[in-house]
């Protein structure tokens, strides 16, 4: 309880110490915690940037999405259009190709039938003459009734 | 005594033992004779002062050698939440960003350093005077390990702050502006009043110091006290007959782990009532009344 030196001795040791603290120990700290505060900010910040940068792509994949269902509705829509042009016109094409094979098919036959009509003329002819002939043996000269014959075949 | 080395015939009765453990070791070899004696050190104190401000600041310097402003270990987010105590205190007290480069530091100095010194008290309180006996080979010699429970060391430190406010005061306000102040507040700026002015701040200093180390001191050398009379209930273990012993035994166990246990909160409230009063006190240099 008795006051003595020590008390002098004490305060130039308390300015020791405060001054050493004030020196090495606060300034460091103090300083990793500005900067950690810095470092919290700027990671705020970014991550505030990411959130909306994430929004505009997702806003931006949307409207690309949105653009490609339209593009490819377009596509299948003329796609469509196109297959029935395209089965119509090889409607058209085959109905025309069939009447053009059924004509040449119709003609063919019409000639064919000319012909055997010709050749069948040609055979009945024969053939009355070779019945006339027959009938008429003795009596009709071929040679004499050419003329005739002739005209008969015609008529025939 | 605690440890009840001593024999019957030459064992020190109670007075004599706590009378003993308050006097302080110093330079003049036995215990101090008049009430002010400024020829005097108490050996004890200065080196445990300083052993504690060391320990401190050494714990301090090697978390602020390897600070991260990334992630923290244990030691440094310890530290953290320390300092920023002490910033944010500093900062709504001490209006002065200039003064606070300082005073926060030196608040952070004051709250670990007192910390330590009242710690001091949870050591046993034979333990580091009978070492210090044994060493010396004298059964007599004294020692007192508590620097805050020394008025001295208290009132050093508080004296520090004392003249920390006058630098602020002259710093802040100018010398004349401060002698103004001294004469013309807390009453008005009236000749009538110079005197009273005056005689009011020097009474408002002195009661702000004498209060400041007085507080701590009488703290801490209550806790000390009262830790040498339950040390003192269980050294007579051995006299007492019968029941008593075992009882008394007991009681110093409980009395002594319940007493340490409130001496935590003690310990770390007068620190930092130190603190805040010093952070208090230089703040007010820095306002004009």
């Amino acid at each position: 309880m008795n006051l003595n030196a020590t008390l002098f001795a004490q305060l130039v040791v308390f300015f020791i110490l405060a001054w050493f603290t004030m020196k090495f120990v606060w300034p460091p700290i103090m300083k990793a915690l500005d900067e950690r505060a810095t470092k919290i900010a700027e990671g705020l910040a970014a991550a505030e940037r990411g959130r909306q940068s994430l929004d505009l792509a997702s806003k931006h994949s949307a409207e690309t999405l949105r653009e490609g269902k339209e593009k490819v509705a377009e596509v299948i829509a003329q796609a469509e259009k196109r297959a029935l042009q395209i089965i119509e016109d090889a409607k058209l094409q085959a109905k025309s190709e069939a009447d053009k094979v059924v004509a040449g098919a119709k003609a063919e036959i019409e000639q064919e039938a000319a012909r055997v009509k010709e050749s069948l003329r040609e055979r009945v002819a024969e053939l009355a003459v070779a019945g006339a002939e027959k009938i008429l043996r003795r009596e009709v000269d071929v040679k004499a009734h050419a003329d005739m014959l002739a005209a008969i075949k015609q008529d025939l | 005594m605690a440890t009840g080395h001593e024999g019957a015939a030459n064992a020190p009765n109670a007075g004599e033992y706590v009378v003993h453990h308050l006097t302080q070791l110093n330079t003049t070899g036995h215990a101090q004779t008049s009430i002010v004696d400024f020829s005097v050190i108490n050996l004890d104190t200065i080196v445990f002062s300083i052993l504690m401000g060391v320990l401190g600041l050494f714990i301090m310097l090697r978390v602020a050698k390897n600070v991260t402003s990334g992630v923290p270990g244990r030691g440094q987010a310890a530290l953290e939440i320390l300092i920023e105590m002490v910033a944010n205190q500093a900062r709504s007290i001490v209006h002065s960003e200039q003064s606070r480069k300082f005073v926060a530091p030196l608040a952070l100095t004051v709250f670990v350093w007192v910390f330590l010194m009242n710690s001091m008290d949870f050591l046993p309180v034979d333990l580091l005077p009978r070492i210090w006996q044994a060493a010396t080979g004298n059964p007599h010699a004294y020692l007192r390990v508590v620097p805050t429970a020394d008025l001295n060391g208290t009132l050093g430190m508080s004296v520090g702050v004392l003249l920390l406010c006058f630098w602020y005061n002259i710093k802040i306000k100018g010398l004349g502006g401060w002698i103004h102040e001294l004469f013309t507040a807390p009453f008005g700026n009236h000749p009538l009043l110079y005197l009273p002015n005056f005689l009011m701040q020097m009474i408002e200093f002195l009661a702000k110091t004498v209060s400041h180390g007085m507080r701590l001191f009488g703290n801490m050398y209550a806790g000390e006290l009262l830790f040498m009379l339950i040390a003192l209930m269980g050294a007579a273990y051995g006299a007492s007959a019968g029941l008593t012993g075992p009882l008394l035994w007991l009681g110093h166990v409980i009395a002594g782990t319940g007493w340490a246990l409130f001496h935590i909160f003690i310990v770390v409230l007068q620190a930092f009532i130190f603190m805040m009063l010093t952070l208090v006190y230089i703040g007010q240099a820095h306002e004009g009344h």
